[in-house]
């Protein structure tokens, strides 16, 4: 690891103060991305503001039709929360499905998000349910939160503090997990609400996150794996790597959903 | 230097450290407890397993400065120096849980931390699933299956150490 200065603010407030004073700190919470990449010397933050002690960051609680769940929740707190596993069992399943235990101890829903790894569960969830993103600043609709691989629409000196997951009548995930690794070499993420029926992506597309609007549009006659039989998704702008090709991500694409509507 | 405190084993420690020092290099370099190893460095394998406040966590992902004002419990810990194994140090040793060894104490707190969170009874497929995170390279995994499902029954009524 490069050198970098380490702060510990009490609060959100401290914390956000700390980022805007130096444009090159990054924030750590649970740790699990980013000190892997400073140990590779992928990242040279000159300073890690840890909000591992501000409290109020780890609540779950359900909120009208939405379940609301702290930035700094672990993985584990997400997969073992009661409420979370009546209101939203699909929710508990993906915070479950990451890494390893050990992984799962320290990693939070908050630093997943701001990260934004192409290959990551989370972020279908959070398209694939809808979700908002509630920061120091604002909310972010989940559609207009995901900018790309490990790009999002925070701003330098902006914090996520909680995130919004609207229930869903149906949802269910199915991951083609990398056997190494553990992560998503393709997940597909269904949900219908009412009206709003979504299919998102991780782990294919070259940009990150994705919805598929011709899935979701013959989805809207009925929520069910007919109704995509022989649809396919071009390979165009899918992720090429030694893991695999754009066109076998593509076919997993169309496989995967094709088992959560099953499943849902 | 930033100062770093925990308590490491039920003993309390001080030490300054440099804010890059993991928490695996300050068991090993700065306290000397090299039970606690390094395999791959990238948090995939859990040779570097410990439990942190109760919890399995990877010491190689965990800086010792987020383990401040912490309980960190040890390989060396489990059992006194001069005394009887801890149960599941046992059930490694009887069932021939190991090889070379290299992995084993990161097995054995993952085996531990496993039992705290889900029982004595643990099946074979529950055990291989939460050792997701502990790879091997000798064993084959089934004697280190046999031992924790043994382990995990010889435990019943030892309470949480540290």
């Amino acid at each position: 690891m490069y050198e970098f200065k380490y702060q510990r603010p009490t609060s959100v407030r401290q914390a956000v103060n700390m980022l805007a004073k130096d444009p090159e700190a990054k924030l750590l919470a649970g740790g699990h991305s980013l000190l892997p990449v400073m140990k590779l010397r992928l990242a040279k933050p000159s300073a890690l503001v840890d909000i591992g002690r501000v409290e109020g960051l780890n609540t779950i609680e359900l909120k009208g039709r939405s379940i609301v769940i702290g930035a700094m929740a672990r993985h584990v707190e997400v997969a073992n929360s009661p409420v979370v596993k009546e209101a939203l069992p699909v929710l508990a399943e993906v915070a479950g499905m990451i890494g390893d235990p050990a992984v799962r101890h320290r990693g939070t829903l908050g630093g997943s998000l701001a990260n934004n790894d192409p290959n990551a569960d989370y972020p279908a969830v959070v398209l694939g349910l809808g979700a908002t993103i509630i920061t120091s600043k604002r909310r972010i609709a989940a559609d207009d939160y995901f900018k790309g691989m490990f790009e999002t629409a925070l701003e330098p000196d902006e914090i996520i503090t909680k995130v919004s997951f609207p229930l869903a009548k149906k949802a269910a995930y199915q991951k083609f997990k990398h056997p190494a690794s553990g992560f998503a070499l393709v997940g597909v993420f269904v949900s219908k609400r009412s009206s709003d029926i979504r299919v998102a992506v991780t782990g294919a597309g070259a940009s990150g996150v994705f919805r598929v609007k011709s899935f979701e549009e013959a989805l809207k006659k009925r929520f069910s794996a007919k109704s995509i039989e022989g649809m396919t998704v071009p390979a165009d702008g899918m992720n090429t790597d030694i893991h695999g090709s754009a066109e076998y991500r593509a076919h997993l694409i169309a496989v995967l959903a094709r088992r959560a509507l099953a499943a849902a | 230097m930033p100062a770093v405190s925990m308590t490491v084993n039920g003993k309390a420690v001080t030490a300054d450290v440099d804010p890059r020092t993991l928490l695996v290099q300050f068991l090993r370099e700065h306290l000397r407890l090299t039970g606690t190893h390094v395999g791959c460095d990238t948090s995939q394998c859990g040779a570097c397993v410990v439990h942190l406040n109760g919890i399995a966590v990877k010491s190689c992902t965990t800086l010792a400065l987020q383990a401040d004002g912490g309980s960190v419990l040890t390989s060396e810990g489990l059992a006194a120096p001069d005394g009887p194994l801890h149960p599941m140090q046992e059930a490694f040793r009887e069932n021939h849980g190991l090889q070379c060894g290299f992995c084993t104490p990161g097995m054995v707190m993952t085996a531990v931390d496993m039992v705290y969170r889900l029982g004595n009874d643990l099946d074979e497929h529950t055990i291989r699933q939460e050792l997701d995170g502990n790879l091997c390279r000798c064993t084959g995994y089934h004697n280190i299956v046999k031992a924790i499902a043994a382990g995990a029954k010889t435990m019943k009524g030892t309470s949480k150490a540290a």
